[in-house]
């Protein structure tokens, strides 16, 4: 069993850190209904971690308690050691975590290139004056800026429609330019929700080639939701599985496929 | 033809990211301004200015404010005219409170005010979205200028209630009061407005304008990226204040000269002001210029040429106006509902390519 700070190797080379967050006895209810009943689990620094469970099973509810969208009833979050605070979204999203959703939730109204450039909203230090008289300094951030989100666009291969609003992008697209918003803010921690939801057997492998690159060349952490059970083992370091909003099994692909609960869950078993 | 870009490379970001990027359109730009300097002060007359150049600069100012409330920020205001109240009154109380101040420095002062009561009118859309927000600053616009009527300490206790600007002097040029020149009034009025212009113009393309654009498009996902909506909300309502109320203390001290705030900035003004920027284009600076055109020049020119050209009488000229005006509006809606930005934009497109497309 690793300890906090422990830190190993992978089979392919990565460095997994100690634990970067932990959830500590999560207990979220919506009214009558328990959406996640007393889980804990935790995310080392740079791994990739899935979250997998049939329909209903609190995946998603977990991830807005993650991002801050959701207050927990019982249990805790800590981050980098210490237990955090009740925040608002914005406020988690400066702590350097950033999602995206199930459901693209991009700026249809604007461009790709400034729907990427939201991203990078919290390295904009420029107070509204500055920005108002476009002084060397707002001017000189808006460039250095960009230039970070150029670098992220080239990255993605979304160059050829940077310039197009995003309202008229195809489907697998907008999710390629969600992740490159996300990306954009340069988090410790990514969380992606259904990255793959929808996506055509190519559009899938984009996205995991994207998703280990990011992971590998960035040293981001990521946490995923993913139904595609071939992607989830492939990608994944550990995971964690859910069901009725309990967990049923937690560890690397390898120990949840052999894990029975974890078969029951999903091919179902006869009550009898 | 006219917009070729074959050889306009851009080799840095900061090239690439002005407002301008094509250089025709730079150099159009240019043209225009100098124009506008340069030219019009020396031809234009009283009737020019007061039918067509005062009212659309003007107009053009609020049209910006409200722009950046409603068309960046995606918060819908019926409190234009209540605001432009604000901003005609600060101006009055500042201008015979402090008669040796120049006039310019109380415009800017009476902006400062009206944000400062703007965002307080702006606290509820942080609960409220929508028609709801819509309906809380009607409220507004119904309550200042109940305000500016009932308490006689905004119209200094005069019989009549109304305000009247005092003369005042721009660098010894008269600029307010019933003897100013044409020329004075619409070059004020072009200074604050190239102002404005420039000042919105660099909060929208900066980081500024795209969190209220995060904010107008879906403000969960605003959030999530770490935009903070109260302080975003806030921010574009001062904003849009302060340009409303610039352009609320010009439309007082430069072009009525006196006001009553029921008559002059009843609610009327505040659709107007919408109709502006819905006609012109939301989310787009050009488009509040384009619709502040549209909304002043077109009843002008029908009755150039209802009256002047065809000769019918001026009574039946000026109903029949309102029916064309209104016809015209829905047309324009039909045809482009993103307004006169986007149709301008479609020609451009076209442009680039006439009349070789191939």
């Amino acid at each position: 069993m690793l300890d906090q700070t422990d830190s190993y190797v992978t089979a392919d080379g990565r460095t997994i850190g100690g634990v970067m967050m932990e959830m500590k006895n999560i207990t979220l209810r919506f009214g009558g209904v328990v959406a996640i009943k007393d889980i804990s689990f935790d995310i080392r620094e740079g791994e990739i971690r899935a979250i997998i469970g049939p329909n209903g099973a609190g995946k998603s509810s977990m991830l807005n308690v993650i991002s801050g969208f959701y207050r927990p009833q019982e249990g805790e979050v800590w981050f980098r050691g210490k237990p955090r605070p009740q925040m608002k979204p914005y406020q988690v999203a400066q702590q350097g975590i950033a999602r995206t959703f199930q459901n693209i939730a991009l700026f249809e109204g604007m461009t790709v290139l400034d729907n990427v450039m939201t991203g990078r909203l919290n390295h904009m230090k420029t107070g509204m004056l500055g920005q108002a008289l476009w002084w060397g300094k707002a001017e000189r951030e808006e460039s250095e800026n960009r230039e970070a989100v150029e670098r992220i666009i080239d990255f993605l291969e979304i160059q050829s429609i940077r310039k197009t609003p995003v309202g008229r992008l195809p489907y697998g697209l907008k999710k390629r330019v969600e992740l490159a918003r996300a990306l954009a803010a340069e988090p410790k921690l990514l969380l992606l929700d259904e990255p793959m939801a929808g996506m055509n057997v190519e559009e899938k492998e984009d996205m995991s080639r994207f998703i280990l690159d990011v992971n590998d060349e960035f040293g981001t952490t990521i946490a995923l939701i993913e139904h595609d059970m071939g992607v989830v083992m492939d990608l994944s370091d550990r995971v964690v599985v859910m069901d009725y909003g309990k967990k049923i099994g937690d560890g690397t692909p390898d120990e949840v496929r052999s894990n029975q609960q974890v078969i029951d869950a999903y091919l179902g078993v006869s009550h009898d | 033809m006219f917009y070729r870009e074959a050889g306009d490379f851009k080799v840095s970001y900061k090239d690439d990211s002005q407002t301008f990027p094509i250089a025709f359109d730079r150099f159009r730009y240019y043209a225009v301004i100098a124009v506008a300097f340069l030219i019009i002060p020396f031809v234009i007359n009283d009737y020019w200015a007061n039918a067509v150049f005062v009212p659309f600069l003007i107009y053009a100012i609020a049209a910006i404010g409200l722009n950046i409330l409603t068309g960046y920020c995606g918060q819908v205001s019926l409190g234009t005219g209540g605001f432009m109240a604000c901003g005609a009154y600060a101006c009055y109380k500042l201008m015979t409170a402090f008669p040796d101040v120049n006039i310019m420095i109380h415009v800017l002062i009476s902006g400062g005010i009206t944000a400062a009561v703007v965002t307080l009118f702006g606290l509820p859309s942080l609960r409220i979205k929508g028609f709801y927000l819509a309906v809380a600053t009607l409220a507004a616009q119904f309550f200042l200028i109940w305000l500016f009527n009932k308490v006689s300490w905004f119209y200094n206790y005069s019989a009549s209630g109304q305000i009247n600007a005092p003369d005042r002097f721009v660098a010894g040029v008269q600029v307010t009061g019933p003897e100013t020149e044409a020329w004075a009034k619409y070059l004020i009025c072009l200074v604050f407005v190239v102002g404005c212009a420039w000042l919105a113009r660099n909060l929208t393309r900066g980081s500024v304008g795209r969190k209220w654009m995060a904010i107008r498009d879906m403000d969960i996902a605003a959030e999530i990226i770490g935009v903070n909506p109260l302080t975003t909300k806030l921010s574009a309502f001062a904003i849009s204040g302060f340009f409303v109320g610039i352009s609320g203390a010009l439309f007082f001290a430069v072009y009525l000269g006196s006001a009553e705030a029921g008559d002059s900035f009843g609610i009327t003004k505040s659709f107007l002001v919408l109709f502006m920027i819905i006609i012109g284009g939301l989310g787009s600076i050009f488009g509040s210029f384009a619709g502040a055109a549209f909304m002043v020049l077109l009843p002008v020119l029908l009755k150039n040429v209802l009256v002047g050209g065809l000769g019918w009488d001026t009574a039946l000229a000026a109903h029949l106006e309102f029916v064309i005006v209104g016809g015209l509006i829905v047309f324009f809606l039909i045809v482009e509902p993103h307004g006169l930005a986007r149709l301008w934009l479609l020609t451009k497109e076209k442009l680039r390519l006439w009349p070789f497309p191939h």
